[in-house]
This record gives C-alpha cells, structure tokens and sequence, in this order.
C-alpha cells in the first residue's frame, strides 16, 4: 500500500496563546514560536506508518509512506519533512509555496497534482490544520480527484484483502461505521492514536501499540541516521502546472479579548454554591 | 442581495437544533444583504423533518429523500445542485456540516469559511468573522468566488425560534455521484443521552484525567451534572482514555461550548480545551493545582481534591 501523508508546518500550537497580530491588523506574526509539524498531521502519519508495517517485526515496512508539505523552501520546512522520515516514512516532497498564497483551495489543488503524479492507494491528512481550524483541504482534494472521503477515523482497518477498508468515523452524536473501496482520503482523529486503531492484516490483529497520550510516536535514533538519506522531492506550483487562485482574503485579524475579572478562590464547596447561587446567580 | 440556502441537520428523521442556528445565520446574511432564505431538508426522513422547518420564515423548503445511512458522497451532489440557485450555503458546523458543505463547495467551485462566529454586511458585502488557531485569533475572511460557503459555530448563534407561517415545500431530484459507490454505510451508533445537548446546554460540567475511570465518571461527575441538570462534557484525555465517548469531548477537536455556567472537574486546562470552553459566560475550576492553566479562564476556583469536593458539592446543589 502506498500511501500520501500531507504534512503542514505550524506556529507551536501549544504555544497558540502567544501569537500576535501586526499593528495595521492584516497579519498574524508568529515571532518567537517555534515551528511545528501539525499535531494533526502528526496523527495521520502514525496511521499511515501503523498501515504499512509490520509491528511485530520491528515495525519492518511493507508499504510506502511518502510526505508531502507545501511551504517556504527554508530550513524548518525541511526540518518538518526530515521529522516525518525519521519516525518512518519512504521519502518526502517539498512543494515550495508563499504561505500567504494558500487557502483549503489552493492546497487541496497542488495535493491533488501530487496525487496525479504519485498515485497512491490512499491520501491520510490531519482534519484540520491547528492554525486555520478550517477542516476543509481533506473533503476538497476527495471531490476535487473524483475519490470517497472519510472525515474524522477513528479506527482503519483492512478488509478483503487489502481491497477495502473499514473505518470507524466520529460524529457529534455517536459513531458511524463504513466501508470504503480505495483509492480514497481519510482524515483522522484524536482516537486515531489509540492502541488497536489500526489493523493492516500484517500485524497481528491483537497487537497493542504502546499508548500515545499527544502525538504520534517518537522517531528512533536509528531512524534519524537513516533519514538523512532519504530523499526530499524539491517542487513548484509551476512545476506541477497549479496556478489556482485563492477564494478566500483575510482582511483583518485580531487577538480575543481577555475575559474580564479575576479569578476568586473559593473555601469549600459550599462557599462554591453561594457564590454560584447568589453572586453569579448561575444556578 | 445574498439568496441563502439553509442546509438542514437530520437526526433519525427529525432536524437537529443545529439547523436552527443556521437559519439565525442565514436570516443576518438574508436580511443585510435584502435578500431571502429556504431551507434544504435533505436526508432520510427529509419530507417529515420539512413540516418542522416550515415555520422559520424560510420562502421554502426544499425536499431530498435519501434512504440509508449518510455518506457526504450521497448528499453532496444535491446540496451542489441545489445551491445552484443561491448564492450562499449556510449549515452549522457540525461533523456533519463540515464533512458535507466542503464537498458541495468543491462542486460548486466556492470558498468555504468554517466555523465562523459572525456575520458581517457592509455595503451589500459579506464578510465573516472565524476563530482560527484554537481561537487565539480571529480572522475576517471574505470570499471571493461567485457563491459562497459557510459553516456557522453552533454556541455563537442562538437557535432561530419559529416566526409561525407554512413555507411551501418543494420536492427536488436526488443527484447520483460516483464517489458515492465507493463508500457502503454499515451502520451508526447513535448515543443516547436523557440528558441535555452538549452543544446548547445552559450549565455544561465536564471531568478530566483526574478522574482516573469510567466508573468515577459515573459515581463522581454524573450525580453532579443530573442535580444540576446539565450535560456531561469530556476533556480529550479523558475520551482518550476511555472513561467516556469520544462525542463528549470538548476543545479545539470536540465540541464547542458555551454555556452559562461550566465546571471544569480535573482538567488541567490544555490550551486545546481551553478552545472550546472559553466562551462561556461563568466558569469554575476545580483542581489540587491553583497553578493549573485552568485558572486563567477560571472565575470560580477550588482548590481541591476533587473526590473530596465533588460529592459535597452535589449535596449542596441538591439543598438549594
């Protein structure tokens, strides 16, 4: 199984609260923060790692896993790609974009040149990008290449061989399950990182991946030696023949007010329920 | 002038209460702009559920019945073909508005602004405010296609409260996608709950990690949320570990609330929950750590042992 992994560079989103706004309103500066590999993106790639390995086997790969980022050609692009190598994945393509130019759009267009040129069984992404939350760019590129998406995974697993997947799916009001038949993009979530998530038909079905409690797995030492020699695909939009226009324009951004008053420290909690009941007069 | 076409929520043949916010979105995009709004009801159930929606003051409401379980392949080429007619789609962003309305867009060849909190007309022109970055910022996006695609925070408007009138309704063709072969629909687990909906609850109480099982979820939280009559919300370490499912989740990645009152019971505070939390009007902390990141959203803080307190605390609420 070969399959694409979409890999966004992010300001720390753990460090979200620390991002500023330029003083005419028309940027969001992320001075200070380093870049991350999006937390969601991170989730996918296990996903997509779990598929093509054999986890009794020292995670012996039986697939492809190729990386995919669309950003500045700089170091911390690189850096993000090189991350993803080293946890596992076969090699990487750089797609060298002005962050500026992008929108779920534009994105879902140059992913879809990729997928054009590289043809895998399947597309893995984050559902979301941890600094645009828009959950858009997974369902675009599917309509966009003609493909079935599956939003929000919580757990993959190969049927028939190889020739379909069920897959698991979060809703606001319970659970959905389906079975989907390749080629097709899947965006995952949070529970993606649970032990049993994936069952490729190569590990055994009663294999527990040790439990993740943030993100992905952490790469080996052996895995960072050997990724530096994997390969990294430099590109262009002009390269891959995209020159989709943006269809959205961020006019101005702005902090969230700070919520107002301090924080009082109650006794007990029956001072708790007076002041709920008589002060807040909440309930 | 922005015609708008609502795209209903149906649960088990009835709409969700998230359809509602969408109409109070649709009608500020309708009413700024001197335009209008239907509704589409689309889904199994679709020719029922219309009856209900005929009395939010839509000009109609649209009918698609579609058999079977959902797939956003089997919808979305009727919601495209049916927003033809307007020039904006509005659903509430839902799993369910943000799986279908970006498949439909992507037909139609227009821009999407998820998840936004306002609306905003100037001169005729829309323009959408949208927490980004786990609602460290927000941006003002406008869209620059033909037609435009919005998928609207469910705690930011409030449900549209029937205006009386009977909107005609109208039957239209389910569209065929090939996309839609791909993926057989084997069945949902819809969770049942007597309690009220997290995403429009007026007091939401929701446990962490420090709870350390289900079973303390169920002896310790629950007693507290049913003698406050609230829903039980979850933070993503705790749906995590399994002590609850994963719809109760509340952050960046669950739900979005906004509640009068929420109480936070063990939870640290990650900056991800805190994203979907932060909104509400009054909040409390309970936590043995006052340094917990929860304090700097908290109102209300006790310092505690939550198995301590918490069962107190259900003792005193049930006194008032």
């Amino acid at each position: 199984m070969k399959i694409l992994v979409s890999i966004k560079r992010v300001a720390d989103p753990d460090n979200a609260s620390k991002l500023k706004v330029s003083a005419d309103g028309t940027a969001v500066t992320s001075e200070g923060l380093e870049w991350k590999m999006n937390p969601f993106d991170d989730w996918s790639l296990e996903a997509a790692l779990r598929l093509t390995e054999n986890a009794a086997q020292k995670n012996a790969r039986v697939g492809e896993v190729v990386l995919v980022s669309i950003g500045p050609n700089d170091e911390h692009t690189q850096r993000i790609i090189r991350e993803g190598l080293a946890k596992g994945a076969e090699r990487g393509i750089l797609v060298e974009a002005d962050e500026g130019n992008l929108d779920a759009g534009v994105v879902s267009a140059i992913l879809k040149a990729v997928v054009d040129k590289e043809s895998p069984d399947l597309v893995l992404m984050g559902k979301q990008a941890a600094d645009g939350d828009s959950n858009v760019a997974g369902t675009a590129l599917a309509e966009q290449l003609g493909w079935p998406v599956i939003n929000s995974a919580m757990r993959i697993m190969t049927a028939d061989d190889g020739k379909t997947l069920e897959v698991r799916r979060e809703l606001d009001t319970g659970v959905a399950t389906v079975k989907v038949t390749g080629p097709a993009v899947i965006t995952t979530s949070d529970r993606i990182l649970q032990p049993d998530s994936v069952q490729n038909g190569v590990t055994p079905g009663d294999h527990q991946y040790a439990k993740l409690e943030v993100g992905g797995r952490y790469a080996s030492l052996k895995g960072i030696m050997q990724a530096k020699k994997k390969p990294i695909d430099q590109t262009s939009l002009g390269d891959l023949g995209v020159d989709t226009a943006k269809a959205l324009n961020y006019t101005k951004f702005a902090l969230p007010p700070a919520r107002s008053g301090e924080t009082t420290f109650v006794e007990d909690a029956a001072d708790l329920v007076d002041k709920l009941h008589n002060v807040a007069k909440v309930i | 002038m922005a015609n708008v076409l609502v795209v209903a929520e149906l649960l088990e043949g009835k709409a969700r209460k998230t359809t509602l916010c969408a109409v109070t979105a649709a009608k500020q995009i309708a009413e700024g702009t001197g335009g209008s709004f239907d509704i589409l009801s689309i889904g199994e159930g679709a020719g029922a559920a219309a009856g209900e929606l005929a009395g939010f003051g839509a000009g109609k409401v649209l009918k698609a019945e579609i058999a079977g379980g959902y797939t956003c392949e089997k919808y979305a080429a009727t919601v495209a073909e049916a927003g033809k007619g307007y020039d904006v789609l509005v659903a509430c962003a839902s799993a369910y508005g943000k799986d279908l309305l970006p498949r439909a867009a992507a037909k139609l060849g227009a821009g999407v602004a998820s998840d936004i909190s306002a609306v905003h007309v100037d001169g005729g022109k829309l323009s959408y405010t949208r927490p980004m970055y786990a609602g460290n910022v927000s941006g003002t996006v406008e869209i620059l296609t033909d037609k435009q695609v919005v998928t609207v925070r469910q705690s930011e408007f409030d449900p549209a409260q029937a205006s009386g009138g009977e909107s005609p309704s109208e039957d239209i063709a389910v569209q065929s996608d090939p996309a839609a072969d791909k993926v057989e629909f084997l069945g949902v687990e819809v969770v049942k709950s007597e309690r009220p909906d997290l995403g429009d609850a007026d007091i939401v109480v929701s446990g962490g990690r420090a709870l350390k099982s289900a079973e303390n979820f169920t002896n310790v939280i629950e007693p507290l949320v049913d003698a406050l009559g609230a829903a039980m919300g979850a933070s993503r370490a705790a749906c995590d570990a399994g002590y609850v499912s994963p719809e109760l989740q509340v952050g960046q990645t669950g739900k979005v609330v906004a509640p009068k009152l929420y109480i936070a019971i063990g939870i640290s505070g990650a900056i991800q929950h805190l994203a979907g939390m932060k909104g509400s009007k009054t909040i409390v902390a309970i936590n043995k750590d006052k340094e917990a990141p929860i304090a700097q959203v908290a109102d209300y803080f006790l310092t505690a042992d939550l198995f301590d307190v918490v069962p107190a605390l259900t003792d005193a609420v049930k006194k008032l």
